[in-house]
């Protein structure tokens, strides 16, 4: 059952990723940790170093760990061959649509839409990693992940690594070794 | 379209060193596969930019797209199994260690103190591609509206980003469509 389940899960996140790995955590995060609570958040942002320094896909790295967490190697290797199984299924698919749209506008408008709306997944799932989100009543409330953000000092590494990863596209390998000595030292 | 000279271990051993290689997920794997490719003299030059934007079109892993496209093209759907195989294969392995080894050790006081600063790194990290695709997706009104519309709804709401990405597609489609439609072909 676990393993149909395992399965199931990855197989949905494969076929409906467009735009790269980290579109791909929005959906990782909504199944495996919103859904299933197979991993906690913390799990899940260590996951997501991790994969960072080591080599390969983002998403196959999710796949692969998820599945030993959940249900030991089978797992992985369950999770892993049904997060790529979508792309050889579609792939006959659309090398006929795009031979046959290839010049028309139904692939850039599609692309075009999806572009803002993969950027506000994303956008998300980092959010998600902060705070959890809550609608009590009417009102609307946030609470920090502790696991993930344990004081200012957090934030404060977190603003600096995203200063340093876009503006002097430092290679993030670096930032998360500067991290883990930070965090040796700090707490 | 395939080529009988190369054989699938060629392919396979061939996309397992990129996939053994790129730190960094599939934007870093583009680079290698071209120069792989154009190297052993399986691909043209000329057959690259189709490649990529076939592979970014369909939804997956772009690494793995660019490994079936690629296989695909040089022994058929075998072709594509080998290349997809070897792409996936290193990372499934190392992954495989380090999960092993790190459900032993998470609980270590020193592991958990580094994690608790590494964690603060890899959000940050997030945003990154976030902000990149918005400055780059982002050239009209409405696709601000999509975006904040996209983020809302997962945060808030509690949308499950699949049916955010199809109703996208849906409205895209049907939009196109409809243009295509009023400006008569």
């Amino acid at each position: 059952m676990i393993f149909f389940q395992l399965f199931a899960t990855f197989f949905l996140i494969g076929l409906f990723t467009f735009g790269g790995g980290a579109a791909m955590l929005s959906l990782i995060q909504d199944q495996v940790v919103t859904k299933f609570g197979w991993l906690t958040e913390a799990q899940f942002t260590d996951i997501i170093a991790i994969s960072q320094c080591t080599p390969g896909p983002i998403g196959v790295n999710c796949a692969t760990y998820t599945g030993y967490e959940v249900a030991g190697v089978a797992g992985s290797a369950v999770a892993t061959f049904a997060l790529v199984l979508p792309s050889f299924i579609i792939f006959y698919g659309i090398i006929t649509i795009y031979n046959k749209y290839h010049k028309t506008r139904l692939f850039g408008d599609v692309m075009g839409g999806l572009r803002p709306a993969v950027a506000g997944l994303i956008g998300a799932a980092a959010l998600i990693l902060m705070f959890r989100f809550s609608v009590d009543g009417r009102v609307p409330r946030m609470e920090v992940i502790e696991d993930n953000f344990g004081g200012p000092a957090s934030w404060i590494i977190m603003g600096a690594s995203f200063a340093a990863a876009f503006f002097f596209k430092v290679n993030p390998i670096l930032l998360i070794i500067a991290g883990g000595i930070l965090g040796l030292i700090l707490f | 379209m395939t080529k009988q000279g190369v054989s699938l271990w060629n392919i396979f051993t061939v996309f397992a060193k990129i996939g053994a290689f790129t730190i960094g997920g599939g934007y870093a794997m583009i680079p290698l596969i071209e120069a792989e490719m154009l190297k052993r003299g399986w691909i043209s030059q000329d057959d690259m930019p189709d490649i990529i934007v076939l592979a970014q079109s369909a939804p997956g892993i772009l690494a793995v797209n660019m490994a079936i496209y690629s296989g695909y093209r040089l022994r058929g759907l075998r072709g594509a199994i080998a290349a997809s195989i070897g792409a996936v294969l290193p990372s499934f392995l190392i992954i495989l260690l380090i999960a092993m080894l790190f459900t032993g050790i998470k609980d270590n006081p020193t592991v958990v103190k580094i994690f608790k600063g590494i964690r603060p790194v890899a959000v940050g990290l997030i945003l990154v591609p976030a902000v990149n695709l918005a400055r780059k997706g982002c050239r009209k009104w409405w696709s601000w509206a999509v975006l904040a519309a996209s983020l809302v709804a997962v945060v808030l709401l509690k949308v499950s980003p699949i049916y955010i990405i199809l109703v996208t597609i849906i409205i895209a489609v049907a939009i196109s469509m409809a243009k295509e439609a009023r400006t008569g072909r």
